[in-house]
């Protein structure tokens, strides 16, 4: 087993990349993920990588989808503000059906917002990153060992699909310092033979291309591609499940927010309250399998995030309305305290959980 | 430009990328690997493809709303990064592929679908002189801007593109050449009156020359 060390969220996951086999960044330094990069440009011209300070995050976001299109494993990272202006990219990146990981360290907003950690991009991770129909692998870490996993696995799966990938964490998971045990990634390239690495005449010319002028070629090409989003949604999900299996009341959270969870259902049981948590780990495909079979024994779900209501959405959808869905969330760069969700939790218990 | 990548032995190296405009469907026209950009952001999508292999000779393909408007900081600052790109800049002054609308290089006066009473420099600024300006970006390595308006003046573009083409494989760093080109459709001339223009209008306003040669200048030090 390697030995453990510690590390700072954002190098950990830069730290993972390079693990993952990554050797191409762009980006562009904004808080609270600037460290990423400064990682990066310690550490790639002495393995051989290439480190890109762009002069904007869309012209960063714009380098990725050419490195991309020469086949290679390449991120950029950002936060907010800044991934809001990768938007115009990641559609071109799902509409030319090209790998890459995007990394958004959240902090608060709308407009330039504030510096402390938010999860108020939910929307944007899942539903509305860019123009048109398409969707990317939204990941989200919940401690910084999840974060280097998750670096990993982003990659292949966005190799095996296809498509972006974006680890979605927050400024906190980004910020802090924990014990991580870092390991090489051995699952095997994949081919990528669509690449544009030189026509000889000994394959069909490649073209990487997101443009197509009759609208039927276009339909059918997105219709390809929402098959294969139906494939990651029934093969894909990702959660944790704690204390669920008695549970009456399940919380729902993800990244730091989890983190608070685990404290308030502690509080909770020894008050004889059965309270669980389901932590998404996939935020799209959203973990909607264990959501549902969650809400034949369970009373009351409880969405907490740092965000004016946006997942709960996707708890409502995913069990359908069945249960009551409440909500426990501050905004804005603040964190909800166990006190407040444990706050929630009775008030759940009152309407029936 | 195909007939400089065949005569340098260099198509099954080259990527090619495309842009937003006339240029769009390039994609289909040149006989190599392309990447087709978003508005604007050729040279860093070529960056990328550059960065990814720089034994690939890469070159973008743009024309004047594509480079000197929605691209210009891509533009700037790839020159200013001395990215070892080739960069072929079409000036026909006019936004051909939304049906003639004013350009970042539309003339002085010059009427357009959004500028129908001829561009007014009081209310909406002056052309952009691409070379001019980047020529007082060090990092810019070759700029000459070429007119497509006589075969003296095609011939002396095709040389100016293979320069480009060359500075590219020598390792020279960002060459760009301007080619000030017709748009009769959109000009509502006939070709012949379109050209004409190019030569009574535009290569006044745009003077054809090089603009900068970083390894000429030191060489005649």
């Amino acid at each position: 087993m390697a030995d453990k060390v510690l590390m700072k969220g954002n190098e950990a996951l830069a730290e993972a990349a390079i693990l993952a086999g990554c050797r191409h960044y762009f980006g562009y330094p904004i808080t609270p993920q600037t460290e990423v990069a400064e990682y990066m440009a310690k550490k790639m011209p002495k393995i051989g990588g290439v480190f890109l300070q762009a002069e904007s995050e869309i012209a960063a976001i714009n380098m990725v989808i050419g490195a991309a299109a020469a086949g290679k494993r390449v991120m950029t990272s950002s936060s907010s503000p800044g991934v809001a202006l990768k938007s115009e990219g990641l559609s071109y990146l799902a509409g030319c059906d090209l790998p890459a990981l995007i990394v958004n360290v959240q902090r608060g907003g709308p407009g330039l917002g504030g510096i402390q950690p938010g999860q108020a991009d939910y929307f944007h991770a899942t539903r509305g990153a860019g123009h048109g129909d398409f969707h990317m692998i939204v990941t989200a870490p919940a401690t910084v060992q999840e974060m280097i996993d998750l670096v990993g696995k982003s990659f292949d799966l966005a190799d095996k699909y296809r498509m972006p990938a974006m680890l979605l964490a927050d400024g906190t998971i980004g910020q802090m310092m924990e014990p991580v045990t870092l390991t090489e990634n051995t699952s095997a390239p994949i081919e990528k033979p669509w690449a544009v690495t030189g026509y000889d005449g000994s394959r069909p010319r490649n073209v990487v291309n997101s443009l197509f002028i009759q609208p039927e070629d276009l339909e059918n090409l997105v219709m390809e591609r929402y098959a294969r989003y139906a494939k990651i949604e029934a093969e894909e999900q990702m959660a944790e499940e704690y204390m669920t299996e008695d549970a009456d009341i399940i919380l729902v959270a993800y990244g730091v927010a989890a983190r608070v969870c685990r404290n308030a259902i502690k509080a909770a049981r020894e008050k004889g309250l059965k309270v669980g948590l389901i932590r998404p780990i996939t935020l799209w495909p959203f973990p909607k399998k264990v959501m549902s079979a969650a809400a034949e024994k369970a009373k009351a779900f409880i969405s907490v995030e740092l965000s004016m209501g946006q997942m709960i959405e996707d708890i409502e959808l995913a069990i359908r309305c069945r249960r009551p869905v409440l909500l426990c969330n501050r905004t804005g760069g603040m964190i909800p305290t166990p006190a407040e969700v444990l706050a929630k939790i009775d008030e759940a218990a009152k309407i029936g959980g | 430009m195909a007939e400089c990548i065949d005569e340098l032995g260099i198509q099954s190296k080259t990527i090619g990328i495309a842009s937003v405009g006339c240029s769009v469907f390039s994609y289909n026209y040149f006989n190599c690997d392309m990447v087709q950009a978003a508005h604007g952001r050729a040279p860093a999508v070529a960056t990328g493809v550059k960065r990814a292999d720089p034994s690939k000779i890469v070159f973008t393909y743009q024309g004047d709303g594509d480079l000197a408007a929605i691209g210009t900081a891509e533009t700037v600052h790839s020159a200013a990064r001395g990215e070892n790109i080739t960069v072929i800049f079409v000036n026909n002054a006019i936004y051909g592929m939304t049906g003639g609308q004013m350009a970042p290089t539309t003339l002085p006066g010059q009427v357009t679908q959004t500028s129908p009473y001829g561009r007014d420099v009081q209310t909406v600024g002056y052309p952009v002189k691409v070379c001019e300006m980047l020529s007082q970006v060090d990092g810019a390595a070759y700029l000459e801007r070429v007119a497509v308006n006589n075969v003296k003046n095609l011939m002396a573009a095709k040389k100016a593109i293979k320069k480009a083409f060359q500075n590219q494989i020598d390792g020279k760093g960002f060459s760009l050449v301007e080619v000030l080109s017709a748009c009769p459709t959109y000009w509502s001339m006939t070709p012949e009156k379109a050209l004409e223009r190019v030569a009574s209008e535009m290569i006044p306003y745009y003077p054809l020359g090089v603009y900068k040669d970083k390894y000429a200048e030191e060489g005649t030090k």
